[in-house]
């Protein structure tokens, strides 16, 4: 069956099986590959978007599931707040591997969108669900606060 | 060809070869062992002697002004790519805007590891860095000397007039040319004879703490592409249904259903199980849980973790089958010892567990070559092992070394297993169409090779004044190297990646025998990110601790007192304990724990200050000190440090790996559970200045921040935690 969706601003048709989580959709299908997989299971981050703009474990949300919203993955994220994070990840050298820090980046964004000065405390609940196996965690939370500050300015 | 036959090496050959293993040697004298060592050095006569040209073989520099370097090391998140590159911009004048760095293979003789006697291509051991620390500042300074000749030919000027900056070549009288310009012709030029290396005090790069990596936007925006991420026409994915218990085979499996999933094209049997083949992930997912497989376990490990901890507690108690160390006679000194102190500590098996989970490309092309992307973690052996299954020559195998996500020690195996896959798959439905197999996260958790379970039992003997004059430690557990082709390195009985950390303590103890009982156990088993100090550190630390306390002395003091001949291990921690503030009182509440280990030829002190709530420890703050010699990226081996101590701590605090009747119980990171930033405490780190080659940085964060979080719940009036993780064992 063929599902339309709103990914980063393109309206699309996808023939794939209903079940197919949004996930394959987008890496598989879609070909955008900087949204990862790292468990299947919401228990990683790996797979964060924005769907509405609200992040959203892709690897859960089947593609029926996902008609008539909007989509936005690392590739398509834009806008100040977007950017600010992107360049304090690179000012503070944040990534070790990176694998990730897509699905870091689209959860900072989405807290910054939703709490412009996020506490530590703000930052845990928002940010838990995000594993980085190389242990970046000290940086990710330096560079949401760098950026709040960025913001403010 | 040495890389060639690696995997068909004859293990007694490698063990009785010439010169045997080059840092096997040097290890024995630095006094310790690293991961990924394995080098028959016979070879290495042949690796450094034949002039390499540069701009062949590590610098590439493109009419369009790029420069791309050629790594010889594969980069798994700890910054090689960086590293070296910030080794070539020094020396080659060039701009940080024209760098790029791709990872190289298939020429050991450029690429072999220089600290595993040069014989493989392979990252590991946190070698990175010493092993291209010369390397790569020669090629960087004999392509700029290059450079230079060509512009000065082409201007006719002498070369000495030519200078580099920024990657420009301009001289004295005007002229002026950028690096694009000039690389073809320079690619042609002289070798140059001999270079000359920047004087450290002239270093512009190197050590400079304001330098950022190179590809940090990358992996910011989603743009940085891992093996995942491989892009190929009528690339098809595959997932591979392994046995349930290791040492099982396939018996029958019945594909029919699985065939009938929309998108499934194939499903084969390859040596290491069944493969299913789709037009995307999801796709083989479905046909995977479709497919009925029967297994033959007659030969498959049927014991659970239980079982084996329980035979090897038994075993500790019993004599140790090698001994690894012994200095005067710890026997006597604990027989006629007024005090002895006894315990016991338990380690169970550990998951990499790396984000990107196992994957790797395999292509045959029209010609017959064969190309294979993957997280290459030693590549000479795994283009032998394709050429194998592929049935043509290693020099027709491509190795494409992608960069990965993470990684751990995971993707340095002897056979290659996920490669293998690829390649095995690829010729199962005759080369029709390049194929990706990629593992779920439970193959990844599921699929063995662990860090091994080990039991170490101690006892200390006190004089009657009170001092420590023996130290027995038997370690229990699975050798990593044995039934590999790296067996060479059992060296009477003892595999130095089990007792290192342990054999080679730095305290001045007159009495000391460190044994080894190597158990048979078929949990496959590997590296893991610090080896063997990811449990020597921890059971060396915490029961020097006890013993300590036992004592009644400060565990900072009495320690300096027992490094009085290692004064880079004294330095290390008291630098750590001087930023810690250690001699003046923890705040209200918390409490301090300490400890200090080498491992990789760095050392490293971590000082934890914790609270304990409810019976679990909080770590709040964490001092590093670290002497990894000259600190190339200093903001690189902070993040490192930074990294260590999370990946350390999660584990230590709730990491384990169980098996019921031979089947791993964990799957996902709901039941394997690391890190996560709500736990990850406030981490400062300070660099001993040092003038002496770079040491490792990868590893050496990682072992001693466990028992520094031990010994602080101790000083906090817990109880010695002896059994990991600690989360079966606090908060009760």
């Amino acid at each position: 069956m063929a599902y339309n969706l709103n990914i980063n601003g393109e309206q699309k048709s996808f023939d794939v099986d209903e079940d197919m989580p949004l996930l394959w959709v987008i890496r598989d299908v879609a070909g955008l590959t900087g949204t990862k997989f790292g468990c299947g299971l919401a228990q990683c981050g790996a797979c964060t978007v924005h769907v509405d703009g609200v992040p959203t474990r892709s690897c859960q949300l089947q593609v029926s599931d996902a008609e008539g919203s909007t989509i936005t993955t690392i590739e398509g994220v834009t806008g100040k707040v977007a950017e600010t994070v992107q360049k304090v990840w690179a000012d503070l050298d944040v990534p070790q591997c990176g694998y990730c820090q897509s699905g870091q980046v689209m959860a900072a964004v989405a807290l910054l969108n939703e709490t412009p000065k996020p506490t530590d405390e703000d930052i845990n609940d928002a940010l838990s669900g995000n594993l980085c196996r190389c242990a970046t965690y000290q940086r990710i939370r330096a560079g949401i606060h760098e950026a709040a500050k960025r913001l403010e300015a | 060809m040495l890389n060639k036959i690696i995997p068909e090496l004859n293990p007694a050959k490698i063990a009785t070869s010439r010169r045997g293993f080059l840092l096997g040697a040097s290890a024995v004298a630095g006094g310790l062992m690293v991961g990924m060592r394995a080098a028959p050095a016979s070879a290495a006569s042949d690796t450094a002697v034949e002039p390499a040209n540069p701009l062949a073989g590590y610098i590439h520099i493109a009419p369009d002004n790029s420069v791309t370097i050629l790594s010889s090391q594969f980069d798994m998140g700890q910054g090689p790519y960086h590293g070296l590159a910030t080794l070539v911009v020094e020396e080659l004048g060039a701009d940080w805007s024209q760098i790029d760095v791709k990872g190289a293979a298939g020429n050991t003789k450029l690429y072999g590891n220089i600290l595993w006697g040069g014989a493989v291509q392979g990252t590991g051991g946190s070698t990175s860095i010493a092993t291209s620390f010369d390397r790569y500042r020669q090629a960087g300074a004999a392509a700029r000397e290059m450079l230079i000749a060509a512009a000065a030919d082409t201007w006719s000027v002498p070369a000495s007039q030519v200078s580099v900056s920024g990657g420009k070549l301009t001289d004295t009288s005007g002229n002026s040319a950028t690096f694009g310009d000039m690389a073809a012709k320079a690619a042609a030029m002289a070798l140059p004879t001999e270079v000359k290396l920047k004087d450290p005090a002239d270093w512009t790069q190197i050590g400079n703490e304001k330098l950022r990596r190179f590809d940090s936007a990358a992996k910011a925006n989603g743009t940085h592409d891992f093996t995942i991420d491989v892009k190929l026409d009528g690339l098809l994915t595959a997932v591979v249904a392994h046995p349930p218990k290791f040492g099982a085979k396939v018996k029958s499996f019945d594909a029919a259903e699985a065939l009938k999933v929309r998108g499934v094209t194939d499903v084969v049997e390859i040596p290491r199980g069944i493969a299913v083949v789709g037009e995307h992930m999801w796709a083989a997912i479905k046909g995977r849980e479709a497919l009925t497989v029967e297994w033959d376990e007659a030969q498959a490990e049927t014991r659970g973790s239980a079982e084996i901890m329980a035979e090897y507690k038994a075993k500790a108690g019993e004599a140790q089958q090698a001994t690894a160390r012994t200095e005067g006679d710890a026997a006597a000194a604990l027989s006629s010892a007024a005090k002895v102190i006894e315990a016991t500590y338990e380690f169970p098996y550990l998951a990499h567990a790396a984000m990107e989970p196992l994957n790797a490309v395999a292509r045959r092309n029209a010609d017959g070559t064969l190309e294979v992307w993957g997280g290459h973690q030693i590549p000479d052996v795994y283009q032998g092992i394709s050429a194998k299954i592929a049935g043509v020559k290693p020099e027709q195998v491509t190795m494409h070394v992608m960069k990965t996500g993470g990684g751990f020690g995971r993707r340095a195996v002897a056979d290659g297993d996920v490669v293998a896959e690829a390649v095995s798959v690829a010729r199962a439905i005759d080369y029709k169409a390049p194929v990706k197999v990629q593992w779920t996260r439970e193959d990844d958790m599921r699929g063995g090779r662990y860090r091994p379970a080990y039991v170490h039992s101690f006892k200390a003997g006190l004089d009657k004044d009170n001092n420590l004059v023996a130290w027995h430690n038997h370690i229990v557990g699975q050798s990593i190297v044995s039934g590999t082709p790296f067996e060479g390195l059992i060296k009477d009985g003892v595999d130095g990646t089990s007792v290192e950390g342990a054999s080679n303590i730095p305290y001045g103890i007159q009495n000391i025998n460190v044994g080894l009982t190597t158990t048979d156990v078929k949990v496959p088993v590997l590296w893991w990110r610090a080896v063997g100090s990811t449990h020597t550190a921890y059971a060396v630390e915490s029961f020097l601790d006890e013993v300590i306390a036992e004592i009644g002395a400060d565990p900072y003091a009495y320690r300096m007192e027992l490094l009085k001949d290692h004064p880079r291990h004294a330095a290390v921690l008291k630098l750590a304990a001087d930023k810690a503030g250690w001699t003046t009182p923890a705040p209200e509440g918390r409490f301090r724990g300490l400890a200090v280990h080498e491992s990789f030829s760095s050392v490293v002190a971590h000082i934890a200050e914790i609270s304990m709530d409810n019976g679990t420890p909080i770590v709040h703050k964490v001092t590093v000190a670290v002497d990894c010699g000259i600190a190339v990226n200093p903001d690189t081996i902070k993040a490192q440090m930074e990294g260590g101590t999370g990946f350390g701590l999660g584990s230590i605090l709730a990491e384990e790996l169980t098996l019921v009747n031979g089947e791993v119980e964990q799957g996902n990171y709901d039941t394997y559970t690391p890190l996560r930033i709500d736990a990850m405490p406030q981490v400062d780190v300070h660099i001993v200045p040092s003038a002496n080659k770079p040491t490792g940085v990868g590893e050496p964060g990682v072992p001693s921040i466990g028992p520094a979080v031990a010994n602080a719940i101790a000083a906090a009036g817990g109880r010695r935690i002896r059994v990991l993780p600690m989360s079966k064992s606090m908060g009760t």
